[in-house]
């Protein structure tokens, strides 16, 4: 069997933040993808600190972690929010139709 | 624990928590007692910051010094100027509700925060909480279908920067072991080329290039800024600019000066894309309001020059590019707002018709602020471009010395357009009467922008004392 090291958590971390750029930019469906993708990319930056936290015997990076799920819990409120006075004004979360403002 | 460093943020937050019981609790309309109390607030925050002492606090994690306190008054005067120009606006938009002021403390406070920071965790927490409220000041007018739209392009790509920036920020701590500026310092010093911080730098001046709208990080720009209510707008090309810039210096110049070599040529490469791009892209536009975005893209492109060239009259000049500009940008946008006519506010270049005749006050102060925009001298837009492009000769950086000089020779067309358009087009009626607010900010950057040759020296000096605080 092969020890789980730093580099696997990593690539794991790498993986998870990738998908979640192309979620957002590949995505023509739905606003709500788009929120799943920022979370994707916050959880990707929380294994980068774990992982590292474990191998530096150092507690910041899990200190740091916490703090991110917490903010971005209070980023996904304000996202569904404003979700939400989209979808009454429009009556649609499709990307493709936000497009009113260009120029 | 020196805990009375952050007086100036203490007082910003308790204000803030008691601005919303008191506007709360009573039955009537509290909008502008609230207002009052947080420009009240932000007032007392300036005088605390003017007598704040320097060194670090709470383990490290806040620094104050004379650069952020140069950087703090700057904020808390375009956050109040903001808070100016939208009391009236919003009353006759029907969105006068209390928890707008509420909402410019608290960006204002995590503008503060961020500003201050000296560690990767404090100025997250201070982004984020900056960028929290602002996403919802762009939706703030949420039975408007553009407003909602504005808001949620910025949280979109907002929350996207603030992921690509939280990715550098947990490779510099891998890489460098620690998330204290100070330390990372050390640790970039002592092993020159550590690839995984470098990378790490690069998601983090990305994510930063995304608040300020720096080219190639722009795309958000004008939609949010046509989309988002007029003072809003003002506020968003003021005071989030403002600190975005001074934090991308901050941290540039800061723990990552061992690294000059590498930041350099992205924040050159950026500074002469958002020159260029301003330059063109506003040409053929129609609303002032978008007009105004890539204006504002522009001027950040000039401001990263002096970062660019990373010299200590470089730094000097960006400082003061920086506060003309933040004169500027509340003046123009004072007459946005003040754009009404039969009740409805306008946003067409051509709304501005015989502005000259019907309100020659107004007139003449968007005179001042579009002459000192294009840099004509002696308005104070001219010396905030001599200073940075002194600096780019100086430092040898002739591409983008020249590259600014011809940027801002084309900007001077959508400039003067204006102006011709407020002193030689045939008028569309009479603008309806401007409130006193306005008059005020109209007033205090029109004489500041007018005069500022008169009296360089204080603000200079200021500048300098903030450089040679960052610069060590």
């Amino acid at each position: 069997m092969f020890d789980i090291g730093l580099v696997h958590y990593l690539t794991v971390g790498a993986i998870l933040f990738v998908l979640g750029i192309f979620g957002i930019f590949l995505n023509r469906k739905n606003v709500i993808v788009i929120l799943m993708s920022v979370e994707l990319i916050l959880l990707a930056v929380n294994m980068n600190l774990v992982g590292f936290s474990s191998v530096l015997q150092d507690l910041t990076g899990q200190i740091f972690a916490m703090l991110i799920l917490t903010v971005a819990a209070a980023e996904a409120a304000i996202g569904l929010a404003i979700v939400v006075i989209y979808y009454r004004n429009r009556g649609s979360i499709e990307v493709e139709d936000i497009s009113t403002l260009r120029g | 624990m020196n805990w009375t460093l952050l007086l100036p943020e203490i007082v910003l937050g308790v204000s803030g928590l008691i601005a919303i019981v008191a506007g709360v609790i009573p039955k009537r309309d509290t909008t502008f007692p609230v207002a009052l109390g947080v420009l009240g607030a932000m007032l007392l925050a300036a005088v605390l910051v003017i007598g704040q002492g320097e060194g670090t606090a709470m383990g490290g994690q806040y620094a104050a010094d004379a650069f952020t306190r140069f950087a703090k008054l700057l904020v808390l005067l375009g956050a109040a100027g903001g808070l100016v120009l939208s009391l009236d606006w919003n009353e006759k938009e029907g969105l006068s509700r209390f928890e707008f002021p509420v909402l410019i403390l608290f960006a204002t406070l995590g503008m503060m925060v961020l500003v201050s920071a000296n560690d990767l965790m404090s100025l997250y927490l201070g982004l984020e909480l900056m960028s929290l409220a602002l996403y919802v000041m762009a939706a703030f007018n949420r039975d408007d279908g553009r407003s909602a739209e504005a808001g949620l392009k910025y949280f979109v790509l907002g929350a996207l920067a603030s992921g690509l920036l939280l990715y550098g920020a947990s490779l510099i701590y891998g890489f460098s072991g620690t998330t204290n500026f100070d330390r990372i310092a050390d640790a970039v010093d002592s092993s020159a080329g550590n690839l995984g911080v470098v990378v790490g730098l690069v998601f983090v001046i990305a994510g930063l290039a995304f608040k300020i709208s720096a080219v190639p990080f722009h795309m958000w720009t004008p939609d949010v800024y046509e989309g988002a209510p007029t003072p809003v707008t003002g506020f968003f090309a003021a005071a989030p600019k403002v600190a975005g810039l001074l934090l991308l210096a901050r941290v540039l110049q800061g723990p990552f000066a061992a690294l000059a070599p590498a930041w350099q040529q992205v924040i050159v490469l950026a500074s002469l894309g958002s020159m260029l791009l301003g330059a063109f892209a506003a040409i053929g536009q129609t609303n002032i309001k978008r007009l105004m975005a890539y204006s504002s893209i522009g001027h950040v492109g000039y401001a990263l020059m002096g970062l660019a060239v990373g010299s200590d009259a470089g730094m000097r000049g960006l400082l003061l590019y920086i506060a003309i500009y933040l004169f500027m940008n509340l003046g123009a946008f004072a007459v946005l707002v003040a754009m009404r006519r039969g009740g409805r506010a306008l946003e067409g270049v051509d709304d501005l018709a015989g502005l000259g005749r019907t309100d020659p006050g107004m007139a003449l102060a968007m005179a001042v602020f579009m002459f000192s925009m294009a840099g004509i001298p002696p308005l104070a837009g001219f010396f905030g471009k001599l200073y940075v492009f002194l600096a780019a000769v100086q430092g040898g950086y002739w591409t983008l010395a020249v590259v600014g000089v011809l940027a801002s020779v084309v900007s001077a067309y959508y400039y003067l357009r204006i102006i011709k358009v407020m002193y030689f087009d045939d008028s569309a009626g009479a603008m309806d009467p401007r409130p006193a607010g306005l008059s005020v900010v109209l007033a205090g950057s029109g004489l500041f922008t007018a005069l500022f040759f008169l009296f360089p020296a204080p603000i200079l000096a200021a500048a300098q004392a903030a450089v040679a605080a960052l610069m060590g």
